[in-house]
């Protein structure tokens, strides 16, 4: 039996394939979309993989340090340390900002890390090119995507780094790179005033007669001095002895410190669950949407195509084409049009969208085959309308009078 | 007749009910033997393309009887389960266009209909190609539709028309879009492949350059036929 579906497509190929082509473009955004998502959950479990902690010990009733702000003492960490099951425990400071080298800024992350070797909790764990930080102050180790090369001068606040170190897929939940730099700078950058700021506020503690007595030599020096050090850091990350229950050496963290701990599928659910919850809910809409676009363009176009063959449709009816022929033809030429647009769009999506996007676009294998199955199941449907089109035909259309 | 081609006795077409009902058919009686050409004639709105309709399984009659071969299609009521294979099998249409299918070649769009039958394709082929022989249009079986003259495209449809083998055949103004020589040419391969195939074809027409050519004229007036005798001028 001839394939009329085939031959209606190879006869108007060059149609055919551009409109597929032109479905493929949706379908390309549609695929974007998912691997945006994608990219946001990866960027999440990347942060948290490579920060290299089982547990992150942050302010009570916080759900920080990256999800909210959080305030500790920097020197939790050694009791911490001293605990039973902790193998390693380590201090770090987190906070967003334009990072400036030259005439040009990034938006990044800077992590400040405490010195030790390599594996200390929060360290980046492998680097493309360059060292790890090795002196305590004025050293970055920058993410690739933010452009910077080994040698440049980036300034934080009113300090300058060098970079010494880059790696590859450091990044926040939020997709922004990550610079490291030693943990006091970070300590110091994260809460310093500009110089009028610390004026003022030296003025004003001296105004205040509580501070400056002056039969208590030293007191406002010493209030003055607390004023302008940073005693916190935002969370001391811990890694839990092989052998030992994680969540056990959570709670007793818990019980004894008073302080919050998260073990990595808790802080998993704060990043997925809670953070990137908005755009994933947003990203959700613009697939139900596409997919509504999509399956409306393929029923339109399926349906052009069935209205421009509805003589040939009652000439095939009345000299016997079985219905379910009819259904073929149009079914499978929906098909033929969701798999031109599929590929298209996996290519498009992965060669042309992906790369440009500015944010990591992750497309995973089993997505694709979920949006194939998609796309075959909305060209299915879309093309039900032009399917009770052409049953509506009657054959004593191809008779004329 | 000897128990083939066909014969309609008292049809009878309404259309609608009530007041707004219309009597399209009221009592046609029809014969016409294998290897017969008949002239179906008319004015517009007589009945010939219901008639046609009737008789091609596309509409049903309110009333009469329908026989084609030796088998009572309808008598009544239809008495065939399955008119799409009746269609597909025993009945070969001729249209007043040649609506060939446009993503077909010429050969596949003959051997669609043995195809549909559930013949082979090589036999489905086969009787395709014997046809175009016969019509002259062997060298365009490979060609589309869209690359044949007017009548190329009317020869190839009468192939379409001819290549189950059916019966009857029912032609709706074939010489329609046809100049004088064409059309003449038509009714000339029409009463060929009638005698050669054992078809019994009624031509409806208004083409006053074919009705001379017909043997035997049925005119159709409100509904009714009166069978009347042609010319059956020969055709060069």
């Amino acid at each position: 039996m001839i394939s009329l579906a085939g031959r209606d497509i190879m006869h108007s190929l060059g149609k055919f394939v551009l409109t597929g082509m032109g479905l493929g473009l949706l379908i390309g955004v549609t695929l974007s979309m998912a691997g945006i998502y994608r990219g946001l959950v990866d960027d999440g479990k990347a942060l948290l993989e490579n920060s290299g902690a089982d547990l992150w010990v942050v302010q009570q009733d916080t759900i920080g340090p990256y999800a909210e702000a959080s305030s500790i003492y920097s020197d939790v960490w050694r009791g911490i340390r001293s605990m039973p099951g902790v193998a390693r425990a380590a201090n770090a400071t987190y906070f967003t900002m334009q990072v400036r080298q030259g005439e040009r800024d990034v938006r990044a992350m800077v992590a400040g890390i405490t010195a030790g070797e390599l594996g200390t909790p929060g360290w980046p764990p492998h680097l493309i090119a360059g060292r790890q930080i090795t002196r305590g102050h004025y050293e970055a180790v920058a993410d690739f995507a933010t452009g910077f090369k080994i040698g440049d001068r980036l300034q934080i606040r009113r300090n300058y780094y060098t970079v010494v170190g880059l790696t590859r897929r450091m990044v926040s939940s939020g997709g922004d790179p990550i610079v490291f730099i030693p943990l006091k700078d970070a300590q110091e950058a994260q809460f310093l005033k500009d110089n009028d700021a610390i004026w003022q506020q030296r003025h004003r503690t001296a105004a205040n007669q509580a501070f400056n007595r002056p039969q208590v030599p030293g007191l406002l020096d010493a209030v003055i001095a607390s004023q302008s050090t940073n005693s916190y850091v935002n969370a001391v990350l811990v890694q839990v002895e092989p052998g030992h229950d994680v969540d056990a050496v959570a709670e007793s963290i818990r019980r004894w410190k008073r302080l919050t701990v998260y073990t990595r599928s808790q802080m998993e659910e704060i990043l997925v669950g809670k953070m990137i919850a908005t755009s994933a809910k947003q990203i959700g809409m613009f697939l139900a949407i596409l997919s509504l676009v999509s399956a409306a363009i393929v029923a339109f176009i399926i349906y052009t195509l069935t209205l421009g063959k509805i003589r040939e449709i009652a000439v095939l009816k009345l000299i016997g084409t079985k219905n379910r022929t009819i259904v073929g033809l149009i079914m499978q030429q929906a098909i033929a049009l969701g798999v031109i647009g599929f590929v298209v769009g996996k290519i498009t999506a992965t060669l042309v969208m992906a790369p440009i996007f500015p944010k990591y676009v992750l497309l995973q294998p089993f997505d694709s085959i979920i949006g194939f199955v998609v796309v075959m199941v909305i060209c299915m449907l879309s093309s039900i309308i032009s399917i009770r089109a052409a049953m509506k035909v009657d054959p004593a259309e191809a008779i004329g009078g | 007749m000897d128990g083939k081609g066909v014969r309609i006795e008292g049809l009878k077409k309404r259309y609608g009910s009530g007041d707004t009902a219309v009597d399209a058919l009221r009592g046609v009686d029809m014969q016409v033997a294998p290897g017969e050409v008949v002239g179906l004639v008319g004015p517009s709105g007589s009945g010939k393309s219901t008639l046609l309709k009737c008789l091609g399984a596309v509409i049903e009659p309110t009333a009469g009887r329908m026989i084609l071969g030796d088998e009572i299609i309808y008598d009544d009521g239809w008495k065939v389960k399955d008119l799409r294979a009746l269609r597909r099998d025993r009945i070969g249409f001729i249209f007043q266009a040649p609506y060939l299918i446009p993503f077909l070649d010429v050969t596949d769009n003959v051997a669609l209909l043995p195809m549909l039958a559930g013949k082979p394709n090589p036999e489905a082929r086969s009787r395709a190609i014997e046809l175009f022989q016969a019509l002259d249009v062997e060298h365009r079986a490979k060609a589309m539709p869209s690359q044949l003259s007017g009548g190329e495209q009317q020869r190839v449809a009468i192939a379409r028309g001819l290549v189950n083998r059916p019966p009857v055949i029912l032609a709706d103004e074939p010489t329609a879009p046809l100049d004088s020589e064409r059309a003449l040419a038509v009714i000339r391969i029409l009463n060929d492949m009638a005698q050669q195939f054992e078809t019994a074809i009624i031509v409806v027409t208004h083409d006053e350059k074919i009705i001379p050519t017909f043997k035997r004229i049925y005119h159709i007036r409100d509904g009714v036929t009166y069978e009347e005798a042609g010319e059956g001028r020969s055709i060069a």
